[in-house]
């Protein structure tokens, strides 16, 4: 398969205006993957699909993930006055990251056995704006995956045939997913509860869990 | 009736019995279960009901396809909150005397998805379970076990007097209510009148 820089090249060139970012994993899989603009993303998806060199025509997995606001720190080295001396200090520079909802596919080439392609979709924040175009007219076999998204994540695909919730019923307002989802309060009694558990077993059972 | 009397005649030829031991003698061993699995303890429930450990030993071998037909729920597998109401609903459907066993972790109380969001932490939340058996799944064998203890529980009911079964008693509900999907868990979330959250004896 080509290397991720130049299908992103491609990309770029074959479609006017795509705004393509790479999205680096660190990890020892280096498994980096493509940042793709909403308004751009099923052109892009089709290109992928379409194009002879590339020919991504499975999406194998389609999984949502999401990011909740975030404060980062970093340092870094800033030159400043010490004493009348002009020093390298150290300082931590703290930076607030909005949140957003992403979704991931996990691409595949049937035809030129090559994969996989990670592509990214992210969406402006996690309330009002978590909208995304879908990619179910591009691979069908993404639309029982979106509807999931949508139902544990409240990821709003535009362009879906069918947008339902697809585990959870119908009248079912949360999204269990979610890093702040808080389960209904039906603890029951557990005799090793542990981390949240044993929190849960504490303010349900106060004599329990105090030793 | 006197002992001495009754294995008397027995030697004549004469055999005496009590209504009470001919009607449940002649219900326990004529358990008709409703054929329905929710997850893998079907697997192990179909298991026993098949030749190697043949469930029809017992007299349970026709698996009714209609709650009309049917005495014995065997609730077997995970009850998601999306599934709890239509097992409610079945067992509502379920003419009088009935009876349920609660098969594997999952059924008695959520077993390992209990912490989920999406898992009934327990089918006797809303329906009362007369044996529960423990496992993941249990073994055929814990199944026959659960559906004898059930058939000496049958036996052991009186007709009459206070203590005698649900059926026999118009006072009591034979329906329960069947619970609704709310916009965060299933309303209520539980059934009061027949479960009651587990008390700490220390």
């Amino acid at each position: 398969m080509l290397s991720l820089e130049s299908i992103k090249a491609q990309v770029e060139q074959a479609i006017p205006g795509a705004k393509l970012a790479i999205v680096r994993n660190d990890a020892p899989s280096a498994q980096h993957s493509l940042l793709v603009d909403n308004a751009s993303g099923l052109a892009v998806a089709a290109f992928l699909r379409d194009d002879p060199a590339l020919r991504f025509d499975y999406a194998s997995n389609v999984t949502g993930v999401d990011w909740p606001e975030m404060e980062l720190t970093e340092k870094i080295k800033v030159k400043k006055m010490v004493e009348g001396v002009e020093k390298e200090v150290e300082e931590v520079k703290k930076t607030l990251r909005p949140g957003y909802l992403e979704a991931v596919y996990h691409l595949y080439s049937m035809e030129l056995k090559h994969g996989p392609l990670v592509l990214r979709l992210r969406t402006e924040n996690r309330t009002d704006k978590a909208h995304l175009p879908s990619l179910t007219p591009v691979w069908r076999g993404a639309e029982f995956q979106e509807r999931e998204i949508f139902d544990l994540y409240g990821i709003v695909f535009a362009g879906h045939p069918d947008l339902r919730r697809i585990l959870m019923w119908e009248g079912f307002k949360d999204f269990p997913m979610r890093k702040d989802y808080a389960e209904p309060d039906d603890y029951e009694y557990e005799p090793t509860p542990h981390d949240d558990v044993l929190e849960r077993a504490r303010q349900h059972y106060p004599a329990e869990g105090k030793g | 009736m006197d002992e001495g009397l009754r294995s008397e005649l027995q030697k004549q030829g004469v055999f005496t019995t009590t209504l009470e031991d001919l009607y449940n003698w002649g219900r326990k061993n004529s358990v008709w279960p409703l054929g329905f699995g929710l997850a893998c303890c079907a697997i192990e429930m179909i298991a026993a009901s098949m030749s190697r450990w043949d469930l029809a030993r017992f007299g349970a071998e026709v698996f009714r396809p209609s709650p009309r037909q049917a005495d014995l729920m065997i609730v077997a597998g995970t009850v998601t909150k999306k599934m709890a109401p239509q097992v409610v609903r079945l067992y509502n459907q379920m003419p009088e005397p009935k009876y349920v066993i609660a098969m594997g972790a999952c059924a008695i109380s959520g077993g390992p998805f209990k912490q989920g969001y999406n898992v009934l932490k327990g089918i006797d939340r809303f329906i009362p379970v007369d044996v529960h058996i423990p496992g993941c799944p249990p073994r055929p064998e814990a199944l026959l076990h659960a559906f004898m203890t059930l058939q000496e529980k049958i036996d052991q009911q009186q007709l009459t007097g206070a203590n005698r079964p649900r059926h026999l008693n118009a006072d009591k509900p034979s329906e329960f209510p069947v619970p609704e999907f709310g916009e965060h868990d299933l309303e209520p979330p539980n059934n009061r009148a027949v479960w009651k959250a587990p008390v700490l004896k220390r």
